[in-house]
């Protein structure tokens, strides 16, 4: 008899308890962002493809979907692979290629026949140019991509590391060293990566 | 009670410091109107008793074409050109920025990049002058000797045609900061004569040998700002300091200006830390010093408008002390900014830089250089060579956080040191923000008491860096997407345009088939259309 | 070969060896009266906490892989000595070890080493002793130059001999029972005679209580907590070092003074006055030397405050209400828990905001 009632009783509340959830989730209904406009926010958008797909917003939306890894944006690197995995709510994964460092195009205009095949294939308009022109690149809108190399049938496009500049210059972390300049009493200067 | 208190602890203190390890020196509040937390680094002021000496020309003058804080010259030279004395060689671009003159006649050698003092060790565009020894003088701006006659933004755009920017270290542009609004009227210029940074003693040596340039240039500062209260800050370790400054007003008679002795406290000669121990008001955050009626400027500035306003001088030289452990002889020497440091060094006594490390600037303040052979700037207040085993930090090894406090207590700006560098560690720039990132100053005071030798302010500036650098990744990320974008739209318009060009041309050619036969002129015509 | 380095380039010389060193400095006149008043136990247990206490860390160091040279920050020895001077003069050696290793191993090192522990160690050490071993963690060895010291000769803790077999081998070692040489606290005593219905100032009177031996420290207790005396000098030097600020151990002493003015001048005859409660068992240790452990207390002066009052909420209700008689260590230990919530919620008001 009490077994009865106590079950009973157990089951009534959890009854009580799965209208309440029930009525709340509809009540408190959150129409959420959608997930594949979030990832796409955290993407560097360098348009790249090197996570196979043909651009940053089909990987967010193949993310989003499931249907691939988190740890694909390689000039995301590790920070973009955090931030998805977390937007995704799941383990982060290593992101297996280095992301080289950051490149610009630059086009040979001696060479540069004015195809125009460049100009189609960069992501973002980055190229200006018109046929039997020559073409160059917008530097400040380059991703660095390496899109356009590929296209190119002179083998005019050079992928240049981005110089860097004083005013871009940050500290690194104490004890991690980037770039030392550094003169040596005998006057020699040292270039270094540390 | 709670003073007595603290004096009472404080003999104790002393007394029991010679007992175990050194006592480490912590002032937690000092009274009304001062700001809370600082520190009393070790004085060190060796040449606080030499007086300011002249440098030579050097062969060389390495003149970089960013000197200030804002947008770099575009120089107005040409390699070869003569210059004169004074004359500009490269003019501001945009508003945020301050021309560059030459310091001494003589022949443009080149246009070029070099090494500028920076952490980096990273060069900047300069312009670099073989000076021809006759020092001649470019006469066109004319010594203005009734300042008070004249409209307070002639003054405005004199200070700025004359380059001038704080020379207490942070070289902003001077005249931005004169700007007259109506809406804030200046009621109070401070003469920031603190100099509270270790070694430095070259605004000291200054107020000492120039007060009455020093207070005429405060009266012109007062005119410029219509402003009615002048008040010279100096610190109660310069007592020599404090009777010049009195006498050069007794002199001329000012009553406008007066001089306030504070109590040595570092960082007490950061503008804002200032204006709360003057004022006893905190400048609101994100505003300016002017949104509370106040205007700071350096000793040394000061010097430099009243030349550029009395003299017709532009700024191109200026005062450093050079000392250090490593120096034979310190001093205090006046210098044509663009000297190469070595030179200025070898002023000093010191010749062979193996082993030392340069810093520019004071030792709580003042940056390591890494490359040796750069010019003295606008913001060298002072160079410390140091044989390397005296540096602190070149030997610290940090160990763990024991969450002692002190740096809380230190910190004149009310941050949690402590905590903000974990964040800062670990690379949560978020909570970092949230623990007010941005407020800190870079002092030093945390990393000067630390126990744990934590390199805390590297921490802040690494975090800083890694934020611009975040934001500025996603700002050029946002760009691309709008053109990654913009390029998708257009090319499904033309896809869309397309299409509807051929069904329109299918449907055609199905009313033509209806009449006649199809042509195969028009099909390999719709083809070509379609290529293209 | 150099890496890049951010100012400041001078340091105030400060370093967590000589914090460590000085509130061992600041204990010396607390040791010094443990061993007035228990002889060579006191010094024994001293020597054997700090040596078990160096030997775990050594051990912990040596399996993490960690510098050994963080030994020399003295940060275990000093939870040894601290562990010692709140353990009562007659607890076994080995019941001492473990509590070293408990300190060590349990409270600092698996939360990875100093600067981690969210617990004060040596706290959380004599928690662990005082579940494990409630009787002998309870049992007060009569300390020589009380009054009552004279019906337990002839037990002379100045002797060497007679110490070291009481030390290895336990009271029965020298014939007697462990309750013969011991006696209670006046907490204890305060707390027995209220479950028998006598208030706290009757109960004082048959105790016979004396302020003064409270003050100097001429009764029974843990070895280095009976000399309020003492211990305020040895507050005062850290006062002074600033090793230490005066928020935490102000506000919580002021806090339970406060609390037991208020009560006892409701009810005189049940709730025990105010200073007894200041002046009792292991407020002033724990004030000035426990609470103030950096690691496991509140960073910002604010937070020190608060924390310090709810140390003493919690030690004055627990003395009064609870189930022990001393509440010091377990106020402490709950306060240690809040510490982050209080160091988030607490920060100083930043310039100009």
């Amino acid at each position: 008899m009490n077994i009865l009632f106590a079950v009973l009783l157990l089951g009534g509340l959890a009854l009580l308890a799965g209208i309440v959830l029930a009525i709340a989730s509809r009540v408190f209904h959150i129409e959420g962002d959608p997930m594949m406009e979030r990832i796409d926010a955290v993407l560097p958008q360098t348009q790249c493809g090197q996570c196979g797909y043909p651009g940053c917003k089909p990987y967010a939306t193949a993310v989003a979907s499931g249907e691939v890894d988190v740890n694909k944006c390689v000039p995301g690197g590790e920070r973009a692979m955090l931030a998805i995995a977390d937007l995704m709510g799941v383990p982060p994964k290593e992101v297996e290629e280095e992301a080289a460092p950051p490149m610009l195009a630059y086009i040979r205009e001696d060479e540069c026949i004015g195809c125009t095949l460049c100009i189609k294939a960069c992501p973002v308009d980055a190229i200006i140019g018109a046929p039997k022109q020559y073409h160059t690149v917008v530097e400040s809108h380059c991703t660095g991509c390496t899109l356009c190399v590929e296209p190119c049938p002179v083998d005019c496009i050079d992928m240049l590391g981005k110089p860097e500049v004083l005013e871009e210059w940050t500290w690194s972390a104490p004890g991690k060293s980037r770039l030392v300049i550094e003169d040596s009493a005998e006057g020699e200067t040292h270039v270094r990566a540390a | 009670m709670s003073g007595l208190l603290d004096r009472f602890t404080t003999l104790l203190g002393k007394g029991a410091a010679k007992g175990a390890a050194s006592s480490i020196e912590l002032k937690a509040m000092i009274g009304s109107g001062g700001f809370s937390g600082g520190v009393h680094p070790k004085q060190m002021k060796i040449t606080a008793g030499s007086p300011i000496v002249q440098s030579p020309l050097p062969p060389r003058l390495i003149l970089p074409l960013k000197q200030h804080i804002g947008q770099i010259c575009t120089p107005i030279v040409e390699v070869g050109e003569r210059v004169l004395r004074g004359q500009k060689i490269a003019k501001s671009q945009g508003y945020v920025s301050a021309p560059v003159h030459a310091p001494t006649s003589g022949t443009v050698l080149a246009i070029e990049e070099h090494a500028v003092p920076h952490p980096s060790g990273m060069g900047r565009l300069c312009i670099i002058i073989e000076p021809d020894g006759k020092d001649e003088a470019d006469e066109s701006l004319p010594p203005i000797t009734d300042y008070r006659a004249e409209d307070p933004g002639v003054i405005r755009e004199r200070i700025r045609l004359s380059g001038i920017v704080g020379l207490g270290g942070a070289v902003f542009p001077t005249f931005i900061k004169m700007l007259r609004d109506h809406r804030h009227p200046v009621e109070m210029v401070i003469l920031n004569g603190i100099e509270c940074e270790p070694y430095l003693t070259c605004d000291h040596r200054l107020m000492l040998e120039h007060s009455a340039a020093i207070v005429r240039g405060l009266d012109i500062i007062m005119h410029a700002v219509e402003a009615q209260r002048g008040v010279i800050a100096i610190e109660d370790n310069k007592p020599d300091a404090i009777a010049a400054m009195q006498q050069a007003l007794a002199d001329i008679a000012f009553e406008h200006i007066e001089v306030r002795v504070l109590p040595t406290l570092y960082p007490q000669g950061s503008e804002k830390q200032l204006i709360q121990s003057v004022t006893g008001r905190q400048v609101p955050a994100g505003k300016l010093p002017l949104h509370i009626g106040v205007l700071c400027q350096n000793v040394g500035t000061t010097r430099a408008i009243h030349d550029a306003v009395c003299l017709g001088q532009p700024l191109t030289q200026r005062v450093v002390t050079v000392s250090g452990d490593a120096v034979p002889s310190p001093a205090n020497i006046s210098v044509r900014i663009g000297t190469p440091i070595p030179f200025v060094l070898a002023q000093c006594g010191l010749e062979d830089l193996s082993g030392v490390r340069l810093i520019h600037g004071g030792p709580m303040m003042g940056e390591r250089l890494s490359r040796l052979n750069v010019p003295l700037v606008k913001s060298t207040n002072g160079l410390l060579a140091m044989r390397q085993e005296a540096l602190y930090s070149e030997n610290a090894v940090e160990e763990p956080c024991i969450r002692c406090g002190h740096c809380v207590t230190v910190c004149p700006v009310g941050l949690v040191p402590n905590e903000l560098a974990w964040h800062c560690r670990n690379d949560q720039f978020d909570r970092g923000q949230e623990y007010d990132l941005f407020d800190c100053i870079e002092c030093g005071c945390c990393s000067y008491v630390c126990p744990s030798h934590i390199p805390l302010v590297h921490y802040f500036r690494y975090a800083k860096g890694q934020v611009a650098k975040i934001e500025k990744e996603r700002s050029f990320a946002e760009l691309s997407k709008a053109r990654s974008e913009a390029r998708d739209n257009r090319l499904a318009h033309e896809q869309a345009e397309r299409a509807a060009r051929r069904s329109k041309v299918r449907k055609q050619q199905a009313g033509d088939a209806a009449g006649e036969e199809v042509s195969g002129a028009e099909t390999s015509g719709d083809g070509k259309e379609d290529k293209a | 070969m150099s890496l890049l380095i951010s100012s400041p380039h001078a340091h105030g010389g400060d370093s967590i060896r000589a914090n460590m060193l000085s509130v061992i400095i600041a204990l010396l006149p607390a040791a010094g009266v443990s061993v007035y008043l228990f002889g060579w136990l006191a010094l024994f247990l001293i020597v054997l906490c700090m040596v078990g206490c160096m030997l775990s860390e050594w051990v912990c160091l040596k399996m993490m892989g960690r510098p050994l040279s963080r030994l020399g920050d003295g940060s275990a020895a000093l939870t040894g000595l601290l562990l010692a001077l709140t353990l009562p003069a007659a607890v076994p050696w080995w019941m001492a070890l473990i509590g070293c290793v408990a300190a060590i191993v349990l409270a600092k090192q698996v939360y990875g080493g100093l600067g981690h522990n969210p617990f004060n160690p040596a706290l959380a050490a004599r928690v662990v002793l005082l579940i494990s071993f409630p009787l002998h963690m309870t049992a007060w060895l009569v300390p020589m130059h009380a009054p009552v010291f004279a019906a337990v000769l002839p037990l002379n803790l100045y002797d060497f001999s007679q110490c070291w077999n009481l030390f290895w081998l336990g009271p029965e070692a020298i014939g007697k029972g462990l309750d013969a040489i011991t006696m209670a606290s006046p907490l204890g005593h305060v707390k027995t005679e209220w479950s028998r219905g006598i208030g706290a100032v009757e109960a004082l009177r048959n105790y016979d209580y004396s302020y003064l031996d409270a003050f100097l420290g001429r009764e029974a207790g843990s070895l280095g907590e009976t000399s309020a005396l003492a211990l305020l000098l040895g507050g005062v030097y850290l006062l002074a070092r600033h090793t230490i600020s005066w928020h935490i151990p102000v506000s919580f002493i002021v806090t339970v003074y406060v609390l037991a003015a208020l009560f006892n001048a409701v009810n005189p005859d049940h709730f025990a006055p105010p200073l007894f409660h200041v002046l009792a068992g292991g407020l002033m240790l724990g004030a000035f030397f426990m609470a103030t452990d950096p690691v496991s207390s509140p960073v910002t002066p604010r937070g020190q405050i608060v924390f310090g009052i709810g140390c003493g909420l919690l030690t004055w209700s627990i003395r009064t209400f609870g189930g022990y008689p001393e509440g010091v260590m377990f106020s402490i230990l709950l306060m240690n828990c809040a510490v982050p919530l209080i160091d988030h919620y607490l920060r100083p008001r930043v310039y100009g905001k």
